[in-house]
């Protein structure tokens, strides 16, 4: 598997991405300037966390004109995977990638520390290494993240499935409290239609060695690798 | 063509949370302001751009509104003002 990590100007966590990457799960990984216009073969295109922009206008709302997103936007359309994380999720809102819009936090506070998620779905290529109701721990570093949607919009991504993670406190319960953001429905992460394209407010990548605090986030790089490694030899 | 001024306001959507307007209304309650019942904070642009005239300055502002400077999930706008600049 080759991984193509986008580079925007205020990208912060393409280096965090890369040594999960390659260090943790041991694959290939290019960084991809945001001028480029070619993917260089990646199968996996991750949009990593950052403030892209400065979050000029909105976050996220200026990076999505960036001349690589075109590519990376034909790359979804093709069905290729792309995981979206933090600003990447924001970017990909706003592309048009993703439904819905990343918000304010509701305390006005940027929220830095480690979350407990339950995992919702794993009829996606991003989850199929988890088991349903499995609660993982990983951290969240972000001003805006509260998730918002209009009401049809949500009653999709539940009713289809694709709320992939949910803020819940240790015991798995969805509660106020265990919400850090005050996402609608405590949504944590989402998949678009098509299911090639997860967008997450959280970390996984920084999730990728106990010696760092929790390694939850690795079960959801293999589980990319592994749906890669399937369609080849489909 | 003429160049026109536009002033552009952007604001909340009714309906959804705008934790800053809740804020500034609470700093204002505890100034003595009671009377204030909601506040919303959002944006507000002024751009010039050359147009053949104002209506159509108007139009071509609110496109730009609806494909990059408001977003269509939560916010709304409208076209405050066109003068010439």
């Amino acid at each position: 598997m080759k991984v193509g990590i986008i580079r925007f100007p205020g990208s912060n966590c393409d280096e965090d991405a890369y040594h999960a990457v390659v260090d943790h799960l041991g694959a290939q990984a290019v960084f991809l300037w945001h001028k480029d216009h070619d993917l260089q073969g990646a199968d996996l295109v991750i949009l990593p966390g950052g403030f892209s922009y400065g979050d000029y206008l909105r976050a996220g709302a200026i990076a999505r004109f960036s001349p690589i997103m075109r590519e990376v936007v034909a790359h979804a359309e093709r069905g290729a995977p792309v995981l979206a994380i933090c600003n990447g999720f924001q970017i990909a809102c706003e592309a048009g990638l993703l439904p819905g819009a990343l918000l304010r936090n509701a305390q006005l506070r940027f929220v830095c520390e480690q979350v407990h998620l339950r995992v919702e779905s794993i009829a996606t290529r991003f989850s199929a290494r988890y088991h349903i109701g499995q609660v993982i721990r990983i951290p969240v570093a972000h001003g805006d993240g509260r998730y918002t949607a209009d009401g049809d919009t949500i009653a999709r991504l539940e009713g289809e499935g694709r709320v992939v993670f949910r803020y819940v406190d240790a015991a798995g319960h969805v509660t106020h409290e265990a919400n850090p953001n005050a996402s609608l429905r405590n949504i944590a992460g989402i998949v678009n239609e098509r299911g090639n394209v997860l967008g997450m407010m959280p970390h996984p990548e920084r999730a990728t060695d106990v010696r760092l605090g929790s390694a939850d986030g690795l079960p959801l790089l293999h589980s990319i690798a592994d749906a890669l490694l399937t369609e080849v030899n489909a | 063509m003429t160049r026109y001024r536009v002033a552009i306001h952007i604001e909340p959507r009714r309906g959804i949370l705008d934790p800053q307007g809740k804020a500034v209304a609470g700093a204002l309650h505890s100034l003595g302001f009671g009377d204030v019942v909601d506040v919303r904070v959002g944006r507000y642009l002024v751009l010039d751009t050359d147009a053949p005239d104002a209506d159509t300055a108007r139009a071509t502002a609110a496109r730009m509104c609806e494909q990059l400077l408001a977003n269509p999930v939560t916010e709304d706008f409208h076209i405050a003002t066109v003068e010439p600049a």
